[in-house]
Formats: C-alpha cells, sequence, structure tokens
C-alpha cells in the first residue's frame, strides 16, 4: 500500500523522557524542554530548528508543571504550583533573577498559561482568566484584564491568539477569546453538539476531543465525536468555522467510518485523523484516504501537524507526500483542485499534466483543458496580484494605506515556462504520439491563455510553429496566422522570414505583421531590399515618413546590385532630390559613404544628369 | 497607364445575347486512330444529339489546332481560339486528355426594316479567355472531386467507366454552369473567409480537435460560418473546389427550405431532438427514419503520394455548417450517425449562436454597414483569401453583380495584365460611363477598386484608393 504521509527526515532530538528528565513541549514556539532534576542539573531547549536552541540551569524550586518562553525567548515562565507562575529574564542585561506572579482570584487554581506576545500572557485559572503584561526591568507583571468564568479546561491557538474555554457542566460551551497587543476580546460562544446528553449532567466533552486549527487561513474548532453504541456506529470529525466576528458555524462533517480512539493533525490544510488501534486514517476535506503504518502508542500528537516521542526523544513533523496521492482521484479536475492548494506540488501537478497527455484512451482533450484552465486561473490570480503590486511601488507611498505587500508566489502559480519546459516540449519530442494530437494540445494551451488574457510568449508559438513545420502542416499555420491566433511580434516575424524558403507564403505572412506592428519599418526595408525590391522599399519609407532618415547607401548599394541600370539611376536621383531638400544640396555627406556610388552613376550617365547645385 | 475602355452600342429595338455554351467535350487523340475509329477519340460530348460526322469533326479540328500551334511553342500548348461567332477553350487536365469547350460570343441581333431578317453582330471582344479557361479547370476540378482522375477511372474499370462516369458527372453539371455571368471571381477561384476575433477562433479550434478526437474515423475537418470558411484541415487546393461546391451547390439548395416558412412543405421535418439544431446535410434527412439510408457522397482529396477517397458529411447547426471527412474505406452505420449527432450537435448549436453573437457585437462597433463611395474586389494568391463587394449573395442559379458588365469586362482586362507580368502595378481606367477602375497589385495581392465620382481626377481617384487601403486594409502590407 502506498503512504500518503511520512514523518520528517530530520526530526528534532532530544533527551528523552526518564525518571530524572522531564519533557515539555510548547506549541506556541514549538519548543521542546528538557528539564533534568527540576532544571537544576540543566534545561535543554530544542527546536523546531538547531539555530534555536538554548541550554540553561535554574534552581530546583519544585516540580515543573508547565515552562514555555514568551515568543522570541524573551522571558522564561515557569508553573511550578497551582497557585503561582515564576519568570526569568532572558533578555541581556536584565536582572536574570526569578520573580513570581500569583493569580489574583482568591482560592482559585491556575490550569495553565499562555504567552500572546514577547511580553504578554494569560493566566487561565478554574474561575476565568487573568491577562498580564510583563514588565522584566521591574521584575514584576501589571495586570491588563480579568474575566471571572468558570473553566474546564482550555485550548489555545498560537497562530490566531486565540483562547478556547470550555464552559458549564458539561462543558460543551465554548467560550473563545482574542488576544492582540494589550487587548483581550470576548468572541461569541457556541455549543458544541454531544452525541448524548447525560443526566444528571456531567462533564462530557473532553479536550482532547477538541482541537484547534487553521485551514487556508480560516479558524476551524474540529470536534471529535464519539458515537454511542445505540447512535451511528462510527465517529466523526466535526468542523466548526470560527471567524473573527460573528457567529461559529458548524460546516463540515467528516465520517470516520469507524471507531476507536483517534488523534487530529492538520497537515498542508488537510485534516488528518490518527487512527491508533488499528491504521491511520487520513481524512482530507475532501476525500477520505487511508493508510496504514506503524504506530507507536507512546506517541503526542500537537497541533498543527507534529508528533512526539518523548520516550525515544523525538520531534517529527509530519508531511503529505503529494506524488502517490494522484491515483486517488480519477477526476483530474478535482485532483488539480487539490493539488493546487498543498505546499510543494509543482511538480507533482506537471508529472500529472504529462500522465493525461501519455494515456492513449479518447475523450482527452476535454480533460487536458479543464486543467488547463485550472491551472491557468490560478497563474492569472498570480499575475494580477503582482501587477497591483507593481502598480502600487510605482505609484509611491499613499498616505493611509500599508505600503504594498509583495504577493508570494506559491508552487500552484503554474506558468508558460514550467509548462514548456516539464510538459510541452517534452511531449512533442515524443514519439508515436500524432502530430494532430501534440497541435491540438498546444493550441487548448494557447486557448486557455487567451481566455485568461494571459499574454502568450514567443517560445509556445515556436513550438506550436515548430511542430506544424516538422509535418509541413504549413497550410494550418498559414490559417492560425491569418486569425492572428499567434499574436504579432518582431521574433514570430524572423520566424516566419526564415521559413520562407520552404514555404513561400510566410514571406507575405511575414511582412504583414511587420506591418501591422508599426514600430517594425526598419525591417521591413531590409526585407524589401534583401528582395530587390528597392523602388518598393523607397516608396514604403515614404510612404510611412521615414525617408529623410534612411541611409542612402543602403538604397544605393541594392539598386546597383539588381545590375538595373535605370533603377539605379531613379534611386541616385531621388537621394539627389532629398538631399537638395533636406540641405539645399544635391550631394552626397561625406558621412553617407556614396562616393563610389557617385563615381558609378558618373560612369554610367555622365556628368551632366547629376542634379546640378542651384545657383542662389 | 490610362486606357478607355470602348462602347458598347446599345439600340432601342436591339436584342442582347449572352454569351452561351455551344459544346463541351472530353477526348483522347491515343484513342482510336485507325481509320475509321475516330469516334473511339470521343468520351464526352455535349450536346449529346449532334450528329456523330460532326461530333468528330469538331473534335479532329481541336486535335489538329492543338497540334499545330504545338509547333510555335511545344512547352505552351494552345488555350484558346477566337472565331467570329464563338470561342473554344483547349485544356490538357491530364497527359493526353483534353477538354474543350465551345462559347458563343454574345451578339446583338438589330431588326432591319423591310421584312428583311435581323442583322446579328458578335461581340468577339467581350468575352475575356482567362475568365472562361478558369470555368473550363474548375469543370475538370469538380469533376475530380466527386470522381478522381480520368486516369483513375480509365485503371479501375478501362474507358467504358470513364466514359460512364463523364456522362453521369457533366450531364448535370453543365446545366448549373452559368456562362452569362461568370467574371474575375472565377479566375481566383477563393474562399471567402469568415472575420473572426481570436478567442471565437480558438473556441472553433478547440471544437474541431475534440471532435476529431472523439470520433477518430474523422480524417479531415472544415468549418464554415455563413458560408464563409474558418477552418480547412484539407489542404487548399482540394478546400478550394469544396468550397466552391458548399457554397455554390449544396449550401444554397438546403437554404431554400430553411427560407421557407415553417409551415411550409419545403422546410424538412426537424427531428424531435430540441437540445440543439444539428443536421445533416448530406447523408440521411432524417435519423430516426427507420428506412433512412447512411450514404454520403465520396470525395478524392490529394494526398502526399496520389489521392484517397473520402465520406462527405457536411452537418450544419444554425448558420454553423462542419465538414467532417471520413476515408471511403469504412461503411459509416446509423451507430455512428447518432453519436455524431449527439456529440456536434449541441456544440455545433452552442457555438453557431456564440459566433452570431461575436459578430452582432462587431458589427455594431463598426457601426452600421454604409453602402460605401467605392465597390471593390479583393484577392490574395497566397491563402486565396477573396473579397467582393460587387457580388451578392450567391444563389444555386445566378451570382448576381451589382454593377455593369463593362466593368466587369475592364476587371478582366486589368487583371489579364496584371497576369502577364511579374512585378507590383497599378491601372487606372476611366470608363466611359464615368466610372474610374483602379486594379493594384502588390506582391501576390489584387484590388480592384470600382470609384463613383465622376468629376474627380486621376491625383483624387489615386489619394481616394490609398485612403480605402488604409482603412480597409491597414492590417496588411499592401505597398502604396
Amino acid at each position: 500500500m502506498e503512504h500518503y504521509l511520512e514523518l520528517c527526515e530530520n526530526p528534532v532530538q532530544f533527551e528523552n523522557a526518564s525518571s530524572v528528565n522531564n519533557v515539555f513541549f510548547d506549541e506556541a514556539n514549538k519548543q521542546v524542554f528538557a528539564v533534568r532534576s527540576g532544571g537544576a542539573t540543566g534545561v535543554v531547549v530544542k527546536g523546531p530548528d538547531d539555530k534555536s536552541s538554548v541550554a540553561f540551569r535554574m534552581d530546583d524550586r519544585g516540580e515543573v508543571k508547565c515552562i514555555k518562553f514568551s515568543i522570541g525567548n524573551k522571558i522564561l515562565a515557569v508553573q511550578r504550583t497551582l497557585k503561582s507562575v515564576d519568570f526569568i529574564n532572558f533578555i541581556p542585561d536584565y536582572p536574570h533573577t526569578e520573580f513570581t506572579q500569583e493569580c489574583k482570584t482568591k482560592n482559585a487554581s491556575v490550569l495553565g498559561f499562555c504567552w500572546t506576545s514577547w511580553n504578554e500572557l494569560v493566566f487561565i485559572t478554574d474561575q476565568g482568566i487573568e491577562f498580564y503584561q510583563v514588565l522584566p526591568d521591574k521584575r514584576s507583571l501589571k495586570q491588563l484584564k480579568s474575566q471571572s468564568i468558570n473553566v474546564n479546561w482550555y485550548q489555545f491557538c498560537p497562530e490566531t491568539a486565540v483562547l478556547l474555554l470550555s464552559t458549564t457542566v458539561q462543558g460543551n460551551v465554548l467560550q473563545p477569546f482574542a488576544f492582540k497587543s494589550g487587548t483581550m476580546s470576548k468572541m461569541s460562544k457556541f455549543e458544541i453538539e454531544l452525541p448524548v446528553v447525560p443526566k444528571p449532567a456531567k462533564l462530557s466533552l473532553s479536550e482532547r476531543d477538541i482541537a484547534m486549527a487553521t485551514i487556508y487561513g480560516q479558524m476551524f474548532v474540529m470536534y471529535l465525536k464519539h458515537h454511542s453504541r445505540t447512535n451511528s456506529p462510527t465517529a466523526e470529525v466535526v468542523l466548526y468555522h470560527l471567524p473573527r466576528e460573528g457567529v461559529c458555524k458548524k460546516t463540515h462533517v467528516l465520517k470516520l467510518n469507524t471507531t476507536g480512539k483517534f488523534a487530529l493533525n492538520i497537515v498542508d490544510n488537510l485534516v488528518v485523523v490518527h487512527h491508533q488501534s488499528s491504521q491511520v486514517g487520513l481524512y482530507y476535506l475532501y476525500l477520505p484516504l487511508v493508510f496504514d503504518t506503524l504506530y507507536s502508542s507512546s506517541w503526542s500528537v500537537f497541533q498543527p501537524d507534529i508528533i512526539i516521542s518523548a520516550s525515544e526523544g523525538y520531534l517529527w513533523y509530519l508531511q503529505v507526500k503529494l506524488p502517490p496521492t494522484v491515483n486517488l482521484l480519477q477526476d483530474k479536475g478535482k485532483l488539480m483542485d487539490f493539488l493546487l492548494r498543498r505546499r510543494e506540488c509543482k511538480m507533482v501537478i506537471l508529472s500529472v499534466c504529462s500522465q493525461i497527455l501519455q494515456g492513449g484512451e479518447k475523450g482527452r482533450l476535454p480533460i487536458v483543458a479543464t486543467v488547463f484552465d485550472k491551472l491557468n486561473q490560478v497563474y492569472k490570480e498570480y499575475l494580477e496580484a503582482e501587477q497591483s503590486y507593481t502598480a502600487a511601488v510605482e505609484s509611491g507611498p499613499s498616505r493611509g494605506s500599508a505600503a504594498p505587500k509583495r504577493p508570494v508566489r506559491t508552487q500552484a502559480v503554474v506558468d508558460q515556462s514550467d509548462m514548456y519546459t516539464h510538459v510541452l516540449s517534452p511531449f512533442t519530442e515524443r514519439k508515436g504520439v500524432s502530430h494532430k494530437f501534440i497541435i491540438a494540445v498546444l493550441m487548448e494551451y494557447i486557448r486557455s491563455l487567451n481566455q485568461f488574457q494571459i499574454t502568450v510568449q514567443h517560445f509556445l508559438y515556436e513550438l506550436v510553429i515548430k511542430t506544424l513545420v516538422q509535418h509541413g502542416r504549413f497550410y494550418m499555420l498559414h490559417q492560425f496566422l491569418q486569425y492572428h491566433v499567434l499574436s504579432d511580434s518582431k521574433p514570430l516575424a524572423c520566424l516566419l522570414l526564415s521559413l520562407e524558403s520552404t514555404y513561400a507564403p510566410a514571406h507575405q505572412l511575414s511582412l504583414d505583421m511587420l506591418k501591422r506592428l508599426s514600430t517594425a519599418n526598419d525591417e521591413i526595408v531590409e526585407v524589401l531590399l534583401s528582395k530587390q525590391q528597392v523602388l518598393g522599399a523607397l516608396r514604403f519609407i515614404r510612404s510611412v515618413g521615414g525617408h529623410d532618415n534612411v541611409s542612402s547607401r543602403k538604397f544605393l548599394d541594392a539598386a546597383r546590385q539588381t545590375g538595373d541600370q535605370m533603377l539605379f539611376y531613379t534611386v541616385f536621383r531621388s537621394f539627389q532630390q532629398r538631399n537638395q531638400r533636406l540641405r539645399g544640396s544635391p550631394g552626397f555627406n561625406p558621412g553617407e559613404h556614396c562616393e563610389e556610388h557617385v563615381v558609378h552613376f558618373k560612369q554610367l550617365f555622365g556628368d551632366q544628369a547629376l542634379i546640378k547645385p542651384s545657383t542662389v | 497607364m490610362l486606357m478607355i475602355s470602348p462602347r458598347m452600342a446599345s439600340g432601342m429595338q436591339e436584342k442582347q445575347y449572352t454569351p452561351s455554351l455551344l459544346n463541351f467535350f472530353v477526348y483522347n487523340p491515343t484513342f482510336g486512330q485507325k481509320e475509321g475509329e475516330e469516334e473511339k477519340k470521343i468520351l464526352f460530348y455535349h450536346p449529346s444529339d449532334v450528329e456523330k460526322n460532326e461530333k468528330i469533326r469538331n473534335v479532329g479540328l481541336c486535335e489538329a489546332i492543338v497540334q499545330f500551334t504545338r509547333t510555335f511553342c511545344p512547352t505552351k500548348p494552345a488555350k484558346s481560339l477566337h472565331t467570329q461567332k464563338n470561342r473554344q477553350f483547349f485544356f490538357e487536365p491530364e497527359d493526353n486528355f483534353w477538354i474543350v469547350m465551345v462559347v458563343r460570343n454574345p451578339m446583338i441581333e438589330k431588326p432591319n426594316k423591310d421584312g428583311k431578317p435581323p442583322t446579328v453582330e458578335y461581340q468577339e471582344e467581350e468575352i475575356i479567355d482567362t475568365v472562361y479557361g478558369a470555368v473550363v479547370k474548375q469543370c475538370y476540378s469538380m469533376y475530380k472531386l466527386f470522381n478522381g482522375t480520368f486516369g483513375r477511372q480509365m485503371e479501375a474499370g478501362g474507358v467504358e467507366l470513364l466514359i460512364q462516369k463523364l456522362e453521369k458527372f457533366f450531364y448535370r453539371y453543365l446545366q448549373t454552369l452559368h456562362l452569362q455571368s461568370c467574371d474575375l471571381l472565377d479566375v481566383f477561384g477563393g474562399i471567402s473567409f469568415f472575420p473572426l476575433d481570436k478567442m471565437t477562433y480558438l473556441k472553433i479550434q478547440s471544437f474541431v480537435n475534440r471532435v476529431e478526437e472523439s470520433l477518430s474515423l474523422i480524417k479531415y475537418t472544415a468549418f464554415l460560418y455563413n458560408d464563409q470558411l474558418i477552418w480547412s484541415g484539407l489542404e487548399q487546393d482540394d478546400m478550394r473546389i469544396l468550397y466552391k461546391y458548399l457554397t455554390t451547390s449544396l449550401f444554397p439548395r438546403h437554404s431554400e427550405p430553411e427560407l421557407a416558412g415553417r409551415d411550409s412543405p419545403l422546410r424538412p421535418e426537424v427531428a424531435g431532438n430540441l437540445l440543439h439544431y444539428g443536421r445533416f446535410l448530406t447523408g440521411p434527412t432524417n435519423l430516426k427514419d427507420p428506412e433512412a439510408k447512411f450514404r454520403f457522397p465520396k470525395i478524392f482529396v490529394s494526398t502526399e503520394d496520389g489521392y484517397e477517397e473520402l465520406h462527405l458529411i457536411v452537418y450544419k447547426a444554425m448558420s454553423a455548417a462542419a465538414c467532417f471527412m471520413i476515408s471511403a474505406s469504412v461503411e459509416l452505420t446509423r451507430d455512428f450517425c447518432e453519436q455524431l449527432d449527439g456529440l456536434v450537435g449541441p456544440q455545433l448549436t452552442l457555438l453557431a449562436s456564440d459566433i452570431c453573437e461575436q459578430f452582432t457585437v462587431n458589427r455594431r462597433i463598426s457601426g452600421p454597414e454604409k453602402e460605401p463611395q467605392f465597390k471593390f474586389i479583393y484577392f490574395n494568391h497566397m491563402n486565396l483569401a477573396e473579397k467582393s463587394t460587387i457580388h451578392m449573395r450567391k444563389t444555386a442559379s445566378v451570382c448576381l453583380t451589382s454593377v455593369h458588365p463593362d466593368l466587369m469586362k475592364i476587371l478582366g482586362d486589368i487583371n489579364c495584365d496584371f497576369a502577364r507580368v511579374d512585378e507590383d502595378e497599378e491601372i487606372i481606367v476611366k470608363a466611359m460611363t464615368d466610372y474610374w477602375v483602379v486594379g493594384k497589385k502588390s506582391d501576390q495581392r489584387e484590388l480592384y477598386v470600382i470609384l463613383n465620382q465622376k468629376n474627380a481626377n486621376l491625383i483624387e481617384v489615386n489619394e481616394e484608393v490609398k485612403r480605402l487601403c488604409a482603412t480597409q486594409f491597414n492590417n496588411i502590407f499592401f505597398l502604396d
């Protein structure tokens, strides 16, 4: 069986838990604390990367219940009793001696605490919450706010700084609070539907069955709903969408079709359900997937994507293995929707595209079209964001609005050169594919780009032309150009010129294109002169008003090369007239290097044929 | 270059006769070379009721003329023979196979007083060689489209088969020749392309590719809208003659029932399918009919090494027509036709309304078409694109022009002048009727303009044509 999930290759290693070494994990900073002998023989902090490791000692002042750094490792908070939390400054040049804060509510027990910034934290007690600011220089805390409320247990989402409190006797009314730079705001509470309502009422919602997560930037509360035997026999995961403002709503139900012990993770915006008793089940928001792996009972699961084995001393990040997932969805459109939302998706998407083109079955073009459209939709959104960013930067900073943020280019942005290099170019070179199908696919890609108003890049046109020319389909090419499917450009016009020897009409197509570009008058003159159409070139340059600036030598060279003496005469006289008009004298300037032509002209027609300088 | 056209005589009681077909025959001088077997040379003769000896005499004369003139220029055999009463056109499409068309010159009958028989005045100079020469070539191309080459029939069934095929084809085809309305457009044998924006064009591409992919029997596809070409999977020369057939024969025959009212008996039964308006123009008229025959006309197109025979399926939804071509070696079944109908019908209906919408939008942007001060014919030898504001809609029977035949004649003459030289040139003619006629040739393109400005001088006319080029032809390279 294929594996769709894997543990990262380089886990964070720490000293395994033992009778002398206690291990703690802080979800906010993703740090593992190994506390030896209450800290007296050392505290080692590891993760999430090697650089952020810290080691220190602290006095053993009782058993440590909880230990966490504030954001940025500025202040360390240690809870040893149910009444108070101790603090140690880690800011250089500040006194290192510990200081203590007792909870202010009488007879309350501190359930825990959460840092909300580098110097603000909230105590959660069984009777409410207390929000403090730490003043490290004064080695004291200032209470910012507090709220009285009976609390069974709590959960904290560090990414959004939202605290979720379980209240009421049954514990299923959840009260969220949001924290932001010194302020604490109460969000609207909501109730989790319990599978059975117990009588008499007792605590029925366990904190183990609730997890908070951010999925596609939205906050969700996930509830693992275990059904009683009488009800539907299998468990399910219920998702509640928790918006910053407004009411929390139940939005998704993921049926697990099995029972037992579960744990939840979020990996790359996918909901992962671990099934401890048998295998590990993986559930996406859209599709159920199962994979199996050896699963140790000593592992603990942390949000969003962390698995820790305290006994072995490892911290892993869970990763989605995308390549095997491509076979799970037959509908390629849905597969693209799925892949486009994954972090490491680009190479997988490109290989799926190649795979679709490889197959031999009929009816592939509509699928190809759908896939191209989905890719180009994302591509276009990125291009637009990039464009408005550039526009904002160019217009300069405006008062009142934040500095423009450069749009992030995710892997889901698959541009034309990605497609060219990894999909289309290898595809056109593959043997045994009918040229009809190759051209159909290329045209489909161009159609899709046009539909999203994305400018098609030259190399794609080149590929189309190369393919058509290779198979001698010149008339097809002609028709595409006739309807401007291949947009005008100088490189394209030059490419066409190079085809003239194999396909004569390419000459006309090229000239037309140069004409439409209206910035290619010099090229038109060159083309006409190379065809010995000297008069044509002269008439053209006159009609576009460029006659005064062209090099007379170039024209005279071409006229002389034709061997047509009358033509040479005409062109020569025409430039003499130009000189007369521009400079009041028919002679050529030395810079024009026409001396040899003057000599030639005199030889052919004699001195008297020259226009004489008019006498003033 | 300035020319003055001769003025044609006109009188109240005079009777004018247009050019008409006198004879049309096909012969091969290598057949029946023995004395007394001359008749064997004749493969087809129109009119068939001509006495045998006259047929032999006429064919013999042509043979002699061709032989005789060959001595002057072996590489370029005679193309036509001018006589007072008629003009003969010779064409050798395949080795030793000759097609000859004899056209009676137009004439004027002047009544005579005193009961004398009227005087007939033949207008020998009114007929243009290139126009009727092109008509003969077209006859052959059309024959070849539906039957393949003469040589092919000789191989398949000997001279008997060839004679049979010629008879069958030309008997009907010659009736549709309207020699009086042949003109410059016959020389060009061009294709009118439907103007279309890039996106809609790409949609059509996508449609054609999808149909060809899912119905892989289909070898080639052509797509037309409003009798104008949008896409051809066939090579240019084959498309040229197929286009001629579609627009002058097949479509006009089918448009008449369409134009007829809803309850008219002419209107074909619309199949019970409300999802689309698609129907077969060739093959079965009604798929639901249990008696329906799934036979399609067969055509011959060129391949790299000779010819291939194809079924021609023409399928139409509203103004959009798609031609699908399938190797004749495959037998087409009801099943296939139903599959095609089910796949193509809805998509083609949708495309047709898309194109129609685009077309109307573009029209609205460019403003209502005003009757311009000038009329023109444009032709590009490279892609065979032709555009005429002189010709009205073609019908099965006639091709109407909106200008006097005299002017058409001038256009034809200018075209002949152009054909004589390779270089670009421009010819301006003042016609007797105060019209100005301008011909321009730039690279492979020809443009003919008729201006109705009697007081204009040469310079003004020149300026006017420049303006026309700048507005109507600004996206192509046209030398001034």
